[in-house]
């Protein structure tokens, strides 16, 4: 039968038979748990009991839950503090390192190097830098210069930079490699022309890279806006003793999800937690799509 | 999740290779050299001194001196006898390693079809799976915890690594690289009488092999440092990732902090290793996942 058949159609065939099971994968390990998260989001449900219909109870608990709005402040201080700094100082350095030669490879590598690192391992590294003396080597270097302590993990104000640091540290490498990629696709007549017409370079900085980069720095600015709002792993084991704390000072949404839904087991409300998140994470996509567009 | 922002007109190998410099160095290039290696060391820090302090004796480990005195492996062989470490180290390798497999030749099998057949249902099937990169896993992991539990997955490997056994990113990216594989090439193994699936195998697949390799540099790194999901489905230690094992072990009672050092060196060490040795070739995938993926 199959010979009977034209090209065309056999191209048919072939294509189906090449796609059946990844659509069955996306279909049921991605689109029927989408499905599934909304709709819970609607239901009450503890694991054991019945699942039961809430309505928008769960939108409604977490609208007047105090400590959903600190997460949601603290999600967004992730973002506000973790993406402007990442994105300037991988800027710098890729402006830099790029008019470099001597040695390139090696410094790239020494910025690089921690985007390799496990976020598990490395939040335990800083974890142990942020200890108080005798322990902690940030605190024993302060002491040897005669600086007082710092409480970077037990204070309410402290926590949260000191939790995201390594989050940026880890990310760097990243951001800097791409910055120089878009550095090296600048046509070089461009800065050849600024250079016979005495241009200075703060004028080429930012009348012809900058502008020249802005793809970049949109795919940039959204790829770690993301990163920085579904953060995670370093909040999670740089305060294991107290997850989220102190006094929920570095909870961010993620780890709320995790603790409604697998310590607490209110199906219902982290599922409403969870759409929250998908709903923040797609306006800030659709924001970068309106950006490139407008190119 | 992200779109692409279109760089033309030089390729990722050209953007990365470095043009001598003729021009004799000037005292503001060597202050920014020393900027930036100074700079670049502060970077390396943390890895320094969490191996540094793995090969310290317990009396030495709060000087905040970097080389040991006496260097000793002690800890090390302390964390590997105690055998968990180890445990964790096989699971995590046996992870990585199927999960890498299985989306080198399900991603690339899509990427392929979606790119060189011309098929009823392609656009849809080509959008459906392009959105899935708008859905955060942190949203899926409460109905993939129920359907684990009904199926009886929870706390197996299978339970592990269901979830990433096919990635949409993976798939774009191979889509997109099989855009350079001409068609007459296809075409020409079709006369010869070679079937479609061999000719996704022997033709197309050796023409993008340093996009699998990326490819399979992603995932493995990907799997290897996963938290959230192993740290759900898991439930008894000896089904732990590295990672999940390294969390909990840390947060015992009393243990000491060059044993957590030696246990994060553990999990950090192999990728460190794998990417001191494909460095050019790591820099270049990144370079080229970050602009077409």
């Amino acid at each position: 039968m199959y010979r009977n058949l034209t090209i065309r159609q056999k191209q048919i065939v072939w294509a189906w038979a090449f796609l059946a099971l990844p659509v069955l994968f996306y279909g049921v390990i991605r689109f029927y748990p989408t499905g599934n998260a909304i709709l819970i989001s609607f239901q009450n449900w503890n694991l054991l009991g019945d699942r039961t219909w809430a309505g928008l109870e769960n939108y409604q608990k977490l609208w007047n839950d105090p400590v959903f709005w600190k997460v949601f402040a603290n999600t967004f201080l992730y973002l506000l503090i973790g993406t402007p700094i990442s994105l300037i100082l991988s800027f710098v350095i890729a402006y830099h390192l790029d008019k470099l030669r001597f040695m390139h490879g090696f410094l790239r590598m020494l910025y690089f190097l921690p985007f390799m690192t496990s976020a598990v391992a490395m939040a335990w590294v800083w974890r142990w830098f942020y200890q108080g003396v005798p322990i902690g080597l940030f605190n024993n270097l302060l002491a040897s210069v005669g600086i007082s302590q710092i409480e970077f993990l037990n204070s309410t104000t402290n926590a949260l930079p000191a939790v995201l640091a390594p989050a940026v540290w880890a990310g760097l490498g990243f951001q800097v490699i791409i910055f120089m990629a878009g550095l090296r696709a600048i046509p070089t007549s461009y800065y050849e022309a600024a250079k016979i017409d005495g241009v200075g370079w703060w004028t080429v900085l930012t009348q012809i890279t900058l502008p020249l980069l802005r793809p970049t720095i949109v795919f940039i600015v959204v790829f770690s806006s993301i990163g920085f709002l579904r953060i995670f792993d370093h909040v999670f084991n740089m305060t294991t003793n107290n997850p989220g704390g102190p006094l929920n000072a570095t909870k961010p949404l993620v780890l709320m999800i995790y603790d409604t839904a697998f310590n607490g087991f209110d199906m219902g409300y982290a599922a409403a937690q969870t759409v929250v998140l998908f709903t923040i994470l797609l306006i800030v996509s659709l924001i970068q799509l309106r950006l490139l567009r407008s190119d | 999740m992200v779109a692409t922002p279109d760089i033309p007109r030089a390729s990722s190998a050209a953007l990365l290779s470095s043009k001598p410099d003729k021009r004799p160095p000037n005292m503001g290039q060597i202050i920014r050299w020393l900027l930036l290696f100074i700079g670049g060391v502060l970077m390396i820090m943390p890895i320094a001194y969490m191996i540094s302090t793995s090969l310290k004796w317990p009396h030495e480990v709060y000087n905040v001196n970097l080389i040991p005195e006496e260097p000793t492996i002690e800890n090390y062989t302390y964390v590997l006898e105690d055998g968990r470490f180890y445990m964790w180290f096989v699971n995590s390798i046996i992870i990585a390693t199927i999960t890498t497999i299985s989306n080198l030749l399900f991603d690339s099998l899509v990427g392929y079809t979606l790119c060189k057949f011309r098929f009823p249902g392609r656009t849809i099937i080509f959008i459906a799976i392009l959105s899935t990169l708008m859905i955060p896993t942190e949203m899926l992991v409460i109905p993939w915890y129920l359907m684990s539990q009904s199926f009886g997955w929870l706390d197996s490997y299978w339970g592990i690594m269901f979830p990433g056994m096919m990635t949409a990113f993976g798939t774009f990216l191979m889509k997109q690289f099989f855009e350079s594989v001409p068609d007459d090439f296809i075409e020409a193994a079709r006369i010869d009488g070679l079937n479609e699936l061999q000719i996704w195998w022997t033709v197309a697949m050796p023409l993008v092999k340093p996009a699998l390799a990326a490819l399979a540099i992603f995932v493995f790194l990907g799997n290897w440092t996963a938290f959230l999901w192993p740290l759900i489905v898991t439930n008894s230690v000896d089904m732990y990732t590295i990672p999940v094992g390294l969390s909990g072990f840390g947060d015992e009672a009393d243990v000491a902090w060059e044993l957590i050092m030696t246990g994060a060196a553990i999990s950090t060490i192999p990728t460190l290793i794998v990417f001191l040795i494909f460095q050019r070739f790591i820099i270049r995938g990144v370079v080229m996942a970050g602009l077409k993926g």
